[in-house]
């Protein structure tokens, strides 16, 4: 009977334990405003991205001459362009193009660079190839590495994936191979050797799991820098070409008609801002959470 | 230090191999023929061949790429196509728009950043403070080509103050030199002062609460002195590091600033190649500014090293 009521009470005490974390967790979670507020934003315009296009009434193709380059008005909330399309529109189906090419840069990077960094990090031989291939990689600074690599395939969505993709993977492998390099160290690992678990069973149950945060903050960064460097490379004429709207190329447009039409320039730009801040602001956050002590130092 | 310096210089063949390598690359992954696509849609057979024959484009692949860097050594980045001229003649033709313009938006950045690092951290967690740090926040997330555009809008097309596109170089004067350059180096600057603004921050509120600076207030030095004799000396170190590796990061920044600003830099060559086709010279421009970007962090580096001797033994 005793034994009973002890187990009952360990287990209340286990319960409350929990709860206490889930409390501590959400606490933590919300106490950093910015992150909230990060978090919020990026949420908003994923929304916009996903379900935008479906309330928008007017085509984003559709030209009417007639109608070019009016001011925001009841009519057209954000204005027209130079082709009298709607800018609200326009800038809606271009949030599913830079966020989508941002998001869809950002998992193939991430993956590769997981792969690349973790058997990076277990094999010495195979550590000294790669790592000096992202230590080349990143010494091309990024936007000038992109715009060879579109100048060199030509301009189209596919392709704005592929050069970005190429840019971004060593970053994350550098990351997450450092990460991995430490779990590599410890007691554990050496364990599972002496039990004669095989490497692939090493590499993706025990240490890849340990380098998924570090991972996933850097993740929120590079998914930012994806944005603006498809927005700077549709802007100069490298990335995604009219007429199919990216948030880069509208400004391109509206830099050629910025004494007639300030709309132009200003909304694209702010949809810009605010994702890149949202997410900064994301990844800053998520970082002080995972990692209390890293916090003010903005890893590049 | 000499064996530091070797192993810093060292280091870095690997590295310079790789980048060569994928600069090299980048023409040979284009689909199809480079020669058809340098000379576009009406060009002949023969045409083809024979530009093949003068890019020396049918030689095996190890042996162009040999070609190709033992040129670069020697100073040789090739022939621009469409300029008939030496590539390098007109990457340093363009170079001069690209420094005045990185130099120019540090100076700009570092005038803006030092203060307001100094003062959030001296009046840490006030409602000052905080309206800082946010706008440290806003300026990292504006892009320089959309804050280019911004500035242009409001200086340029509203205010009238500036002109918005243009070069006038320095041998005309340094204030029209300066008049065209002030609104992109602003637009270049500006996510490089909110970075050096909370690092400066960061670090000085590191050094504020050391005995020294306490030491200091105790035996009643001015408040000014402490924070500029005793704080701001002891904290500028990482604010250096960052500087130093922020020139190689403007460089390239301006390459896309100057676009926006009609700037004829590297950047408008390296844009204009892009619609001639014009492979040797975009190859040419980022193997340039990649060197550049290397050397100066190497420099940055050892210079590093000089000032605080434990990064010697640190990093093997």
């Amino acid at each position: 009977m005793a034994a009973v009521k002890e187990v009952d009470r360990v287990r209340t005490i286990k319960a409350s334990l929990k709860k206490q974390e889930r409390q501590l967790f959400f606490r933590r979670f919300f106490a950093n405003k910015l992150m909230v507020m990060g978090c919020f934003i990026f949420i908003v315009l994923g929304l916009i991205a996903l379900i935008g296009p479906m309330l928008v009434s007017y085509d984003p193709y559709e030209m009417k001459v007639a109608e070019r380059l009016n001011a925001p008005s009841g009519e057209h909330w954000l204005g027209t362009d130079e082709f009298g399309r709607d800018l609200l529109t326009r800038i809606v189906y271009g949030a599913q193009v830079s966020m989508g090419i941002g998001l869809i840069v950002t998992l193939i990077s991430s993956i590769l660079g997981l792969v690349i960094g973790l058997y990076a990090s277990y094999y010495a031989a195979l550590d000294h190839i790669l790592m000096r291939i992202c230590d080349g990689l990143m010494a091309i600074p990024g936007i000038l590495l992109a715009i060879a690599l579109m100048a060199a395939l030509g301009p189209s969505p596919l392709n704005v994936i592929i050069a970005l993709s190429i840019v971004f993977t060593p970053n994350i492998a550098r990351i997450v191979r450092s990460s991995a390099l430490v779990i590599r160290e410890q007691t554990f690992i050496e364990a599972m050797h002496a039990q004669g678990a095989s490497a692939t069973r090493i590499i993706w149950q025990h240490i890849a799991p340990n380098t998924i945060s570090p991972l996933i903050v850097q993740a929120t960064f590079v998914f930012a820098e994806a944005i603006i460097s498809e927005a700077a490379l549709s802007f100069l004429g490298a990335g995604i070409a009219a007429p199919d709207p990216s948030w880069g190329n509208i400004l391109q447009a509206g830099k050629l008609v910025i004494f007639k039409a300030w709309w132009m320039v200003v909304f694209p730009g702010l949809a810009i801002v605010l994702s890149v801040l949202g997410l900064n602001l994301l990844g800053d956050g998520l970082r002080d959470f995972i990692d209390p002590h890293s916090s003010g130092k903005k890893s590049k | 230090m000499l064996s530091y310096l070797f192993k810093r210089i060292y280091s870095l063949i690997p590295v310079l191999f790789v980048v060569s390598v994928a600069i090299f690359l980048i023409v040979h992954i284009t689909p199809g023929d480079p020669a058809a696509i340098i000379l576009g849609m009406e060009a002949t057979e023969e045409q083809i061949a024979s530009l093949n024959e003068e890019m020396g484009l049918n030689e095996p692949i190890v042996k162009q790429y040999l070609l190709w860097v033992g040129g670069v050594l020697q100073g040789d980045f090739g022939q621009s196509y469409f300029m008939k001229e030496p590539v390098l003649d007109s990457i340093l033709s363009h170079l001069g728009p690209t420094i005045s313009l990185a130099i120019l938006a540090e100076i700009v950045a570092l005038i803006i950043a030092i203060p307001i690092g100094i003062f959030a951290a001296y009046r840490r967690g006030s409602f000052t403070d905080h309206t800082l740090m946010v706008a440290t926040l806003l300026g990292m997330a504006v892009p320089s080509f959309l804050l280019g555009l911004l500035l242009m809008l409001s200086f340029g097309v509203y205010l009238q103050w500036l002109p918005i596109a243009g070069y006038k170089p320095l041998t005309e004067g340094l204030w029209t030199h300066l008049r065209y350059l002030i609104l992109p180096a602003l637009s270049l600057g500006a996510i490089q002062a909110a970075l050096v603004a909370r690092m400066t921050r960061s670090s000085m509120l590191e050094v504020l609460n050391k005995n020294y600076v306490k030491t200091a207030r105790s035996k009643g030095v001015k408040e000014h002195k402490v924070i500029t004799k005793h704080a701001l000396r002891n904290a500028f170190l990482p604010i250096l590091t960052v500087i130093g590796q922020s020139f190689g990061t403007l460089v390239t920044g301006a390459v896309v600033v100057e676009t926006i600003f009609n700037l004829p830099g590297l950047g408008q060559l390296i844009i204009n190649s892009i619609e001639r086709r014009d492979f040797a010279v975009i190859q040419g421009i980022v193997l340039f500014v990649t060197l550049i970007y290397v050397f100066i962090n190497l420099i940055v580096d050892l210079l590093y090293g000089v000032i605080d001797p434990r990064v010697r033994l640190e990093r093997k």
